[in-house]
């Protein structure tokens, strides 16, 4: 039962619609543009000069190494992320919806770190693992742990992870939460009488009628994981050692940036914009199917 | 509501006066990358021109590290926000140089301003960085370093050393380190910027090339050279004692200078201007050496510099440039320049600058403090030694940095490490060629 408004003449909807499609194209038709059309350039870092190149700078990128391994470590990243930090919210949401006594200052103290910045996030587990005056690298090295992530490339992608995870748990939580909350009583009580253990109950009950949380929230936490983090990275590894934990977002920035190849960087963000393009079409065509609302 | 009014009415003749008072003066900004104790001293040098004179003022603002501040100096230009003065480290140096137009040269700005300007007074081994191959001195050399060899006395003795053994090659250093290893100290050799120490300034010493047309002096059409077989051989025994835990890599900057002033490292290669620092903090004896080399090539060539040079940036009033000029006439004087070499272990970058400081007595007061001039100036320099001008070089040592590491950790051998940082780091000297065509 779809409802569906006809208006008389142009004009209003034209008007009701205008915000919208302001908005769309002042934030991403006009830059988005803007990056296709530098991409097929090669500028100077000062701007004085820059020389048209057509497709040299996508053929540059294709052609090194490390920007293809920036695919492989980028897809690490996001699905370690988005996995631990859902799980790990799902695990407390579930245990804070049991509560009982004293659930208001649990659900508080478990959405605090959702309100750090990401790049503060990222110092504060630098300085904990910091080689030099690290807590947790001064204990690993009494366990007999070498910790050093500034030469590991394994041990910076764990912190990176470890500092990208722990604020979005929160996020996670809230979320589930309120969605476990919304699940009747009725249902889960009627399970338990016919004998369903708490295992079966949260398996055929609990988790399918969270599908659509879950959905929203795998969106959003990959969305999160591809862009975000980049502050996190940016502080903690600056993507070393050896590129390790370069993702393809905290490469735009370094090139642009830091290397002042505006040309290359243009050419990321297109490839970027294609990808998560790609990415958003098979999460709404095939995962959404498996959602029941 | 009276008091009110006398307040509003106070506020703008207060903000009249101000007003009238700023505008006499001819305001310039000056965008650096000096924290910590280095910051204070330069703060020191910019109170002492604004008050030494009625006419300009200078305010400085540190824009984070050496390769942030390039990049926000850059970005400013580009959005026509630019400062008047940027402190750009020697390895933007030929990202400056290409980009004809972004800067007024510092003989222009001089000449224009009717400074009196002599580049001849200038240590050579350091304007030479910054001057065009016919001549023209483009940029002001603001400080200027070396790398030398720290010793901690303390940890040397503990390892059984003599401490004043004889450290010149680095064969000598590695039959320290183990005997340091085997009396388990933990940290007995790590380096601040291994790529300048390591492979830059070791091919300058060892009189072999780091790139191709005299290091990129003489072309844009230059290639990497650091990995011929004398340059594997250094990172390969430095990989090798990383792996068995006599070489610690603390990071691709100065980190490791942190370990050293606390006493956990016996020997550091870093710049001589982690003397401010270490002098400031170390609590132990310390003992600074010249460069350990190879014994098979012949005496040492000559080390290059590190550090940077001050460019005046295009696009300002003349007023603003005079003021520009004044500036850095001010901070050539010899009395500037004595204070900030004897205080900070860079360089004294002009002649009657070191001089001056001789003969003040203080090389004698603290030795080893003219290690790092005289390792400079020893030789006649030569192609090899002159110095580094490469476009992207700020990437190419994020390049070398990455291989480097994949040494150290013991993932890859120098050799494959090397060959594949050159590789990577021409095509970006192509590009760069490409693009400041």
């Amino acid at each position: 039962m779809e409802k569906r408004v006809f208006f008389k003449g142009w004009w209003l909807p034209a008007l009701l619609v205008a915000p919208q499609l302001l908005i769309s194209f002042v934030f991403f038709f006009y830059p988005s543009g803007q990056a296709i059309w530098n991409s097929l350039f090669l500028p100077d870092p000062f701007g004085l000069k820059t020389e048209f190149v057509g497709l040299d700078n996508f053929r540059f990128l294709l052609s090194d190494p490390y920007y293809l391994a920036s695919f492989k470590t980028t897809v690490i990243f996001s699905t370690a992320v988005s996995v631990s930090s859902m799980a790990l919210g799902l695990y407390l949401a579930a245990l804070a919806d049991r509560l009982i006594k004293g659930a208001g200052v649990y659900q508080t103290l478990l959405i605090w770190p959702y309100a750090i910045a990401p790049a503060i996030a990222g110092v504060l587990w630098l300085f904990m693992f910091n080689g030099n005056i690290g807590l947790a690298s001064y204990y690993l090295k009494a366990l007999g742990y070498e910790w050093n992530h500034t030469l590991k490339g394994d041990q910076a992608m764990f912190l990176v992870i470890l500092a990208s995870s722990w604020g979005r748990i929160s996020y996670n939580f809230l979320f589930f939460l309120a969605g476990l909350q919304a699940i009747p009583k009725s249902i889960i009580e009627a399970a338990a009488i016919d004998g369903a253990s708490f295992w079966k109950r949260f398996g055929t009950i609990v988790i399918p009628l969270l599908s659509p949380i879950t959905f929203f929230l795998l969106v959003v936490n990959i969305v999160y994981a591809f862009f975000d983090t980049f502050g996190v990275i940016h502080t903690i590894t600056s993507g070393g050692p050896e590129q390790s934990t370069t993702i393809l977002v905290y490469k735009v920035f370094s090139d642009g940036f830091v290397s002042q190849d505006l040309g290359s960087s243009a050419a990321q963000s297109v490839i970027l914009l294609v990808l998560v393009g790609i990415l958003t079409v098979i999460q709404f065509k095939y995962i959404e199917r498996k959602v029941h609302y | 509501m009276k008091t009110i009014k006398a307040i509003i009415a106070s506020l703008a003749l207060f903000a009249m006066f101000a007003g009238t008072s700023l505008q006499a003066k001819v305001e310039i900004q000056w965008w650096h990358a000096f924290g910590g104790r280095l910051g204070e001293l330069l703060d020191e040098q910019v109170n002492k021109f604004n008050a030494s004179q009625n006419k300009y003022t200078v305010v400085h603002t540190r824009k984070g590290n050496y390769s942030e501040t390039l990049n926000a100096g850059i970005a400013a230009f580009r959005a026509g926000q630019h400062p008047n003065l940027l402190m750009v480290f020697e390895v933007g140096t030929a990202s400056l140089m290409a980009a004809e137009g972004a800067y007024v040269p510092m003989y222009q700005l001089m000449k224009d301003a009717g400074q009196s300007f002599n580049p001849k007074g200038f240590v050579s081994a350091v304007s030479g960085y910054y001057t065009t191959t016919d001549g023209k001195m483009l940029s002001m050399p603001y400080n200027s370093s070396t790398p030398v060899l720290w010793v901690n006395k303390d940890l040397m003795k503990k390892a059984g050393l003599d401490p004043e053994m004889d450290l010149s090659t680095w064969k000598r250093v590695g039959n320290a380190l183990d005997a340091a290893k085997a009396k388990g100290i933990d940290m007995p050799f790590c380096t601040c910027w291994h790529s300048w120490v390591h492979l830059e300034n070791f091919s300058a010493y060892h009189n072999i090339p780091f790139a191709t047309k005299a290091n990129g002096f003489a072309g844009l059409d230059t290639e990497l050279a650091f990995n011929s077989p004398v340059h594997i051989k250094h990172i390969q025994t430095l990989g090798k004692w990383a792996q068995e835990g006599k070489f610690k890599y603390m990071g691709r900057r100065n980190e490791a200078g942190k370990n050293f002033r606390a006493g956990e490292c016996m020997l550091m290669t870093e710049s001589s201007a982690g003397y401010a620092g270490i002098k400031k903090e170390a609590k132990f004896e310390f003992g600074i050496r010249h460069l350990p080399y190879y014994g098979a090539t012949e005496a040492p060539q000559n080390t290059i510099i590190g550090g940077s040079s001050l460019w005046a940036l295009s696009g300002k009033s003349k007023e603003e440039n005079k003021a520009t000029a004044a500036f850095l006439a001010f901070l050539s004087k010899t009395d500037i320049q004595a204070k900030w070499h004897q205080d900070t272990g860079y360089l004294g970058v002009t002649t009657a600058a070191a001089k001056k400081t001789k003969s003040s007595g203080f090389y004698k007061a603290n030795p080893g403090t003219d290690l790092a001039g005289i390792q400079m100036m020893r030789n006649k320099v030569t192609q090899n030694s002159k110095g580094l001008r490469l476009g992207s070089f700020d990437q190419i040592r994020g390049i070398i940095d990455e291989e480097m590491e994949g040494v150290y950790s013991g993932k890859k051998t120098a050799q494959v490490a090397l060959d594949s940082a050159v590789r990577r780091g021409n095509v970006l000297l192509r590009r760069f060629e490409r693009a400041n065509k």
